[in-house]
């Protein structure tokens, strides 16, 4: 197959190519012709540039006398990779930035206590098992930036971070290598990344990014080795890279959301390609069907499942109660050894005079919920706030009582609560009354305003309110735990009603309540009774009904979104915005604030970084140029039509690839950091490395070709030896500086800051 | 094409009957009886606002669209004789005589009237028959959504009208052939109908993109078409960018110029604005700051106006009254006098610019002025207390430095009041500090922090004004750190008791300040942009999800007395058969697509192409139109869905045809389908009928009859309880 491809490049001389043109331009020269002759011309249709794409694929297999010394190159790359990654790598011996975060869940994972964050598993429990596996026990307890490991055993959780951090240049040099077909462009590209001192400083501490860019970048290399494998459909090889595909991609949602984009350029260049293959009428529909259903299989329910089963691992390991458990339902709380539901034993029925929690049904809703503070002047009545709250709180109980006052007498049993029966909600540690009334809601303005009105218990005929049991007749008794209740306002009739909505700051930031005067029967408007203590009936045990895995798993999803949502930027915070990103405007400070402290500041080389912004404009501009010329049809030699393919497909791809990983930060309303868009560089260096590379390539259309062969050549040395130079000066922010801050002139680092916005 | 040799000229006039008979249709739908209700309708509360200002020409900013909208609404204020004496502060508040309803409304329902022929247009240019055309115009015609949004004095229907003018216009350009001379007109009038739809409502812009999305891909036709040689393909290009890039960004820029020339009066708005941009209005900040000295000198006197306007535009204060001395958690302060930023002018906000070096608060002569780097104390002009700040901890910031007016209470707390003068826009490393236009920061000479806005509210004790603090780490360009020189005057008295009587006085002398209209364009748009409106949700406010089955409805008025009352429902029955059209559409085109791709060809190529054509323009329309506001955080209403409806409307006939010509084989089922067709349109009629008490608010109702006409649960019909 090689052969005869390199046969066919040779053999296309410009004469057949301008006959085969004409033919083209007829239309007659479609997708088939590709295969049977070996050579296949760039027609002006679009259609055809299909074909010419699988030609330029097999062209760059050519063996061309320089695979031993790739080889070599990409030993150099992982060692230089390893190294400056590994430098260091126990240095500050404290926590820093996010450790504080990510290590303290690794901990959770090695002490099985349950916790909740907004990211999937994975990356949290391979840090956990990284540690667990180099001797750590989990007894650190990560409380704040800054704070010293001491003689816990943190090497192993760094070390095994690093050592994902290092795989992605040479993952980078073999992507390139596959897509371009030029040693010069992939050494280019693995050479940004590896010094690179934003790569280095994000890929030496416990994080999720380096797991999660090992993911997105492993997700690549594969999707391109796959492609390049095409003309060998269902070899052992093809599997092996689709189903790795499949793999790295559930790995990559596994660890962040962010997942989600590289999931989406996998899908699209598998739609191009199925695209492809439903065109190629030698191929049958049934071997189509093969193909679909082998992609259907490897990059969809493959993914899906390793990714159910990340959960499925997760909720398995995690099975004491901890710190998370307010943010799930009244059942999930029930599976973990410690929480209070565990085995719950409690009054069956309620009853008046009870103390209880009431839980929203909505997912992640949170407990009814009051204290001293009022709604601020203008946002309703001057009363105090009822909000849900998620986590467990001495405000979130609430004491049953009758319509009347009637103490009951001591000793006896007290009346249970029916369907239909009138009852008062007194707020315990404030003992106002649950109240509505004709004002309009805070934030839901369709929707009427709670609030606790009242004292000591006694307030009006707006604290009345009707209890029912959903689905229950009147008379039915309502049943702790189990029963899904509505709670009526009695004198309006709207029902008690929490909208999801985040109050803002005068309401700390929990979630509105309401009264809604329309009864669908959402879970917003039910509620169940979750705590309920009564030491004049007999607590008897029960079982809550276990919720089914599925149940759980969606039920930690939408936790996850909304609070992955729920992140927004406060108020008066300098806050990331997405165009600082790619000019490197500002960095992050990982470590040290003081002139004494070691300090280490996330920051992109800001060569690498703004070379790769010029290079992004470059490319667009060449793609371009070489776009129009194949669509005008302009007579192209083998070489340069070759790297019009290069361009078009390997850097549309990776350009694309770009897009997706940056642009959806535009829309986000959450909070956004600068280290956001290191999986958008990973593509952007790889871009750059293509690009370059071609325009060096292409001298000789400007100048002589001696003169342009020492263009090339030099330039390839210039832009390395540029790199190496700059990696040298700015070391120091991955590496860990002393000293004097540089905004002051006596600091070694004093000339380095040519921005006035970075603050190392 | 002079046809000179052909004498006499002959004019020769076609009509379409059709055409014409829509057109009074619309005409008669839109515009009968649009004085009434002689009341403020919904969003005509806000809309007649900016037409009073127009009218005053009073300078205004409306965050919530570009002016040429207002502009055109102004323009029916303008013709109708209106002098601008309305209050519009409540719907449903009665005109006053002096209030021209008619033409106020006019404009909205002429151009509402005209989008009925110009969806006939846009069948036309995309290739179908006069019964296809005239299908989408009756549809259009009978659309109670689109019906009651013309009524009143509202954008949508313009916007709508452009967007379709843009459209057309292109598809006409584009079907023209290559050597006449009139396509440059159409093309030229897409360009300028592009610029009217963004200038209208932001919303256009999608359209524009949509329509910029067909000319690349017509570009990139032309680019490999071989037939044509080089120069024509680049004219083509070449014209195409002017008409749809440069023209509608020239455009843009005339409709602010427009804007800021007709409003040169100073306004309610001016505050939001800089002192620069203020000063360049009449009355206002200008009358005071006109004659102002322009650079500050030792003893000038002077008030310092945040940069940042968040939250709201304020200046550098201090009264008296003193921190207190433990705060509400328990920390301490120096118990010094309070400094804050307050966002209104008042006396307390003077400041004199004072020389560490000499006692003299008055300004020399020559003056002495104040230049880059230098080091100054800042009086407080009526307590005649040093502007300081110490490490002490700020009070709702506790990581910074407590910024007071110094008073010594003998605690060894020793007096910290130099100020370096950083200015920040120099040109020079020795540039004088400008009033308004120097941007300065002031920086701490003991300690490097910076006077900067922490953005927060004192509690009562600060009388809720804003904390000022020194910060430490204050790092980049924060506009929070930068103040201006605003209101200036050279002071010349001597003693305290003069000066108090100086700093009440206005200022005098003369100079003035010119800003450019391209930085009073750019400021003003900035402003535009970055100005959040507050996202509370409104009663009628909706989510997208809702649009497409109407699940919700907008009530526009009630009439004071009984139940008659007009609200925005649309046509129940268009509204289904554009959800029918748009699913079934997709599904035939991803079938052919499919299909096609296997070599198998259902339809002629020539009918291939006119439904992908068809396709782009309607239902991309749509979904340009609909889906961004999926991502959107402001509050949406259904009208935001009307542009995007009208597209979906234009599909119904599309599909039909297609079903009609291409899907059905027999002529009995041709039969069959047309009068199926024909009974759509009459159920389409029966419920513009059915509806129209509530399109144009004219007929009294009962309870009952309301019950009736509330086919939707969750639509709020209003009932006046007797």
């Amino acid at each position: 197959m090689e052969n005869r491809t390199c046969e066919a490049q040779r053999s296309q001389g410009p004469g057949t190519s301008g006959v085969r043109k004409r033919k083209a331009s007829k239309g007659a020269l479609e997708q088939s012709s590709g295969d049977s002759n070996g050579t296949v011309d760039v027609s002006g249709r679009q259609s055809a540039n299909g074909t010419s794409q699988q030609w330029l694929q097999r062209g760059t297999h050519c063996p061309n006398g320089q695979g031993g010394r790739t080889v070599y190159t990409l030993i150099l790359v992982i060692i230089l990779s390893f190294s400056t990654r590994l430098y260091k790598i126990l240095e500050p011996p404290h926590i820093c930035w996010d450790e504080t975060h990510f290590g303290k869940m690794g901990s959770y994972y090695i002490n099985r206590t349950f916790f909740f964050d907004v990211h999937p598993p994975l990356g949290k429990m391979l840090i956990g098992l990284a540690g667990y596996l180099t001797g750590y026990d989990g007894t650190f307890p990560f409380i704040k930036p800054g704070d010293k490991y001491e003689n816990h055993n943190y090497w192993g959780m760094r070390g095994f971070c690093a050592g994902l951090g290092s795989c992605l240049p040479p993952f980078a040099f073999v992507a390139v290598q596959e897509l371009s077909g030029s040693p010069s462009a992939a050494l280019i590209s693995s050479g940004l990344l590896i010094f690179d001192t934003g790569f280095v400083t994000l890929s030496q501490y416990i994080l999720l990014d380096p797991v999660l860019m090992f993911f997105i970048m492993a997700s690549v290399l594969s999707m391109v080795k796959f492609h390049a494998h095409k003309h060998r459909p269902f070899s052992l090889s093809w599997w092996s890279w689709l189903l790795l595909t499949g793999v790295n991609l559930s790995g990559a949602l596994g660890v962040k959301f962010v997942g989600l984009f590289i999931i989406l350029l996998v899908g699209i260049k598998t739609a191009l390609d199925l695209w492809d293959l439903l065109g190629d009428l030698t191929l049958s529909l049934v071997d189509f069907g093969k193909h679909l259903l082998a992609r259907v299989f490897g990059l969809i329910l493959l993914p899906l499942f390793l990714y159910i089963t990340i959960f499925a691992v997760h909720f398995v390991i995690l099975n004491k109660s901890g710190p998370g458990d307010g943010f799930f339902s009244s059942s999930f709380q029930s599976r973990l050894v410690g929480n209070n539901l565990h085995n719950a034993s409690m009054p069956e029925y309620l009853a008046y005079g009870s103390t209880v929690t009431v839980k929203n049904l909505r997912i992640a809703g949170g407990y009814l919920h009051s204290h001293w503070h009022l709604y601020p002047e203008g946002v309703g009545a001057h009363q105090q706030q009822v909000t849900t709250y998620l986590h467990k709180d001495y405000n979130n109980l609430w004491l049953v009582k009758k319509q009347h006052h009637t103490d009951d007498p001591t000793g006896e049993a007290p009346d249970l609560v029916r369907h239909g029966d009138v009852i008062r909600l007194e707020h315990k540690e404030t003992t106002r009354n649950l109240h509505s009334h004709l004002h309009e809601a805070p934030l839901t303005k369709k929707h009427l305003q709670v609030t606790g009105y009242g004292l000591n218990g006694t307030g009006d005929t707006n604290d009345l309110w009707v209890i029912e049991v959903c689905g229950g007749r009147k008379g039915d008794l309502v049943k702790v735990l189990r029963s899904k209740v509505r709670i009526l306002h009695q004198s309006t009739g709207c029902v008690l009603y929490s909208s999801g909505k985040t109050l803002p700051k005068w309401g700390w930031e929990q979630v509105e309540v309401s009264c809604s005067p329309y009864h669908k029967d959402t879970p917003n408007s039910q509620w169940n009774i979750e705590d309920h203590i009564n030491p004049k009936l007999p607590n008897i045990s029960f079982a809550v009904l276990k919720p089914s895995f599925l149940e759980i798993l969606l039920e930690s999803h939408i936790v996850m979104i909304r609070g992955n949502s729920g992140l927004k930027p406060k108020d008066n915070e300098i806050n990331s915005k997405p165009w600082h990103w790619p000019i490197n405007y500002q960095g992050l400070r990982f470590s040290g604030v003081n002139e004494t402290d070691y300090r280490v500041y996330l920051l992109g080389n800001p060569v690498i970084w703004w070379l790769n912004l010029l290079c992004l404009g470059l490319y667009v501009v060449m793609a371009f140029v070489a776009a129009a010329s194949i669509q005008r049809g302009f007579n192209l030699d083998s070489k340069r039509r070759g790297h019009c393919g290069v361009l078009m497909r390997g850097g549309g791809m990776l350009f694309l690839g770009w897009l997706l990983h940056y642009l959806p930060f535009y829309t986000m309303g959450r909070i956004l950091y600068y280290h956001h868009y290191f999986p958008a560089m990973l593509f952007s260096s790889m871009l750059t490395g293509i690009t370059l590379d071609t325009l060096l390539q292409n001298t000789d259309l400007l100048f002589k070709p001696a003169l342009a062969q020492h263009l090339q050549r030099g330039g390839q040395t210039l832009l390395l030896a540029a790199i190496l130079y700059s990696f040298y000066l700015f070391h120091p922010l991955s590496y860990g500086m002393r000293g004097p801050l540089a905004h002051d002139p006596s600091s070694p680092m004093a000339k380095l800051r040519w921005m006035d916005s970075w603050e190392f | 094409m002079l046809s000179s040799h052909k004498l006499p000229v002959t004019v020769k006039v076609e009509i379409n009957v059709l055409l014409l008979l829509v057109t009074l249709l619309g005409l008669l739908t839109r515009l009968y009886g649009i004085q009434f209700p002689r009341a403020v309708v919904f969003d005509e509360v806000y809309y007649g606002q900016f037409v009073s200002l127009y009218m005053k020409q009073v300078f205004f900013v409306d965050e919530s669209g570009p002016p040429f909208g207002h502009m055109i609404l102004a323009l029916g204020a303008y013709l109708g004789g209106f002098d601008g004496n309305f209050v519009w502060n409540r719907i449903g508040a009665e005109y006053s005589n002096n209030v021209p309803v008619w033409s106020l409304r006019v404009i909205p329902a002429l151009s509402g009237a005209l989008c009925v022929p110009l969806g006939y247009l846009l069948m036309q240019e995309l290739g179908y028959s006069h019964l296809v055309a005239l299908m989408a115009s009756v549809l259009l015609l009978l659309e109670n959504s689109l019906i009651v949004q013309s009524r009143f004095m509202l954008l949508e229907s313009i916007l709508i009208f452009f967007l379709l003018l843009a459209v057309v216009s292109y598809l006409r350009y584009c079907k023209a052939p290559n050597d006449s001379s009139v396509r440059w007109v159409w093309l030229a009038l897409s360009g300028v109908a592009s610029s009217c739809a963004i200038g209208v409502k932001y919303m256009g812009l999608f359209t524009y993109l949509l329509l910029l999305g067909l000319a690349t891909v017509h570009v990139w036709k032309l680019i490999g078409d071989k037939s044509l040689n080089m120069a024509v393909v680049v004219k083509q290009v070449v014209a195409q960018f002017l008409a749809l890039i440069v023209l509608p960004v020239v455009l843009y820029l005339v409709f602010f110029y427009a804007h800021l020339s007709i409003l040169y009066h100073s306004g309610p708005h001016d505050q939001m604005m800089s002192s620069a941009f203020q000063a360049s209005l009449e009355g206002g900040l200008a009358r005071i700051t006109k004659g102002q000295p322009l650079e500050v000198a030792y003893g000038s006197q002077v008030t310092l106006r945040s940069i940042s306007s968040k939250p709201v535009p304020c200046w550098l204060h201090s009264h008296k009254a003193n921190y207190p001395i433990r705060y509400e958690n328990g920390r301490g302060s120096s118990h010094q006098q309070q400094v804050t930023c307050y966002p209104f002018k008042d006396v307390n906000n003077w400041w004199i610019i004072k020389d560490p070096r000499s006692q003299d608060l008055v300004v020399s002569s020559p003056p002495r002025v104040v230049h880059h780097g230098d080091v100054i104390q800042l009086l407080h002009g009526m307590t005649s207390r040093f502007l300081n700040t110490h490490d002490v901890a700020a009070p709702m910031s506790p990581h910074s430095q407590e910024v007071s007016c110094y008073i010594d209470f003998n605690v060894s707390m020793p007096v910290q009041n130099l100020w370096r003068v950083d200015i920040l826009n120099r040109e020079s490393e020795r540039e004088s500090w400008k009033t308004i236009l120097s941007e300065v920061r002031l920086v701490h000479v003991n300690t490097s922090a910076v006077l900067k806005l922490s953005g927060t509210s004192l509690p009562d004790w600060g009388f809720r004004q804003l904390e000022v603090i020194g910060d430490k780490v204050y790092k980049g360009y924060q506009q929070t750190g930068m103040w201006n020189v605003e209101e200036h005057r050279y002071g010349r008295s001597h003693e305290q008791k003069e000066r108090e009587l100086e700093l009440n006085s206005p200022t005098h002398i003369d100079i003035s300040c010119n800003l450019s209209f391209i930085a009073r364009f750019l400021e003003l748009q900035w402003r535009m942009l970055s100005v959040k409106a507050e996202e509370s949700e409104h009663k009628y406010s909706s989510s997208p999800v809702e649009w497409i089955t109407m699940d919700t409805n907008i009530a526009y008025w009630l009439h004071p007395s009984n139940n008659a009352q007009i609200h925005l429902i649309g046509n129940f029955v268009t509204w289904t058969l554009a959800n029918i059209a748009l699913a079934v559409y997709c599904l035939l085109f991803l079938a052919y697509l499919l299909r096609r791709r296997r070599k198998i060809q259902d339809i002629p190529e020539a009918s291939w192409a006119q439904m992908v054509q068809a396709g782009a323009v309607c239902a991309g329309g749509w979904a340009v139109n609909y889906l961004p506001f999926f991502t959107m955080e402001k509050t949406l209403f259904l009208y935001h869905y009307l542009p995007a409806l009208t597209f979906q409307i234009l599909l119904v006939p599309v599909v039909l045809e297609h079903v009609h010509s291409h899907i059905l084989r027999s002529p009995s089922q041709r039969w069959a389908f047309g009068g199926v067709v024909l009974a759509a349109l009459s159920a389409v009629l029966l419920a513009y009928h059915t509806i129209s008490p509530f399109t144009y608010g004219h007929v009294e109702m009962t309870s009952d009859q309301l019950a009736m006409l509330r086919w939707k649960e969750s639509w709020d019909i209003l009932l006046r309880k007797h």
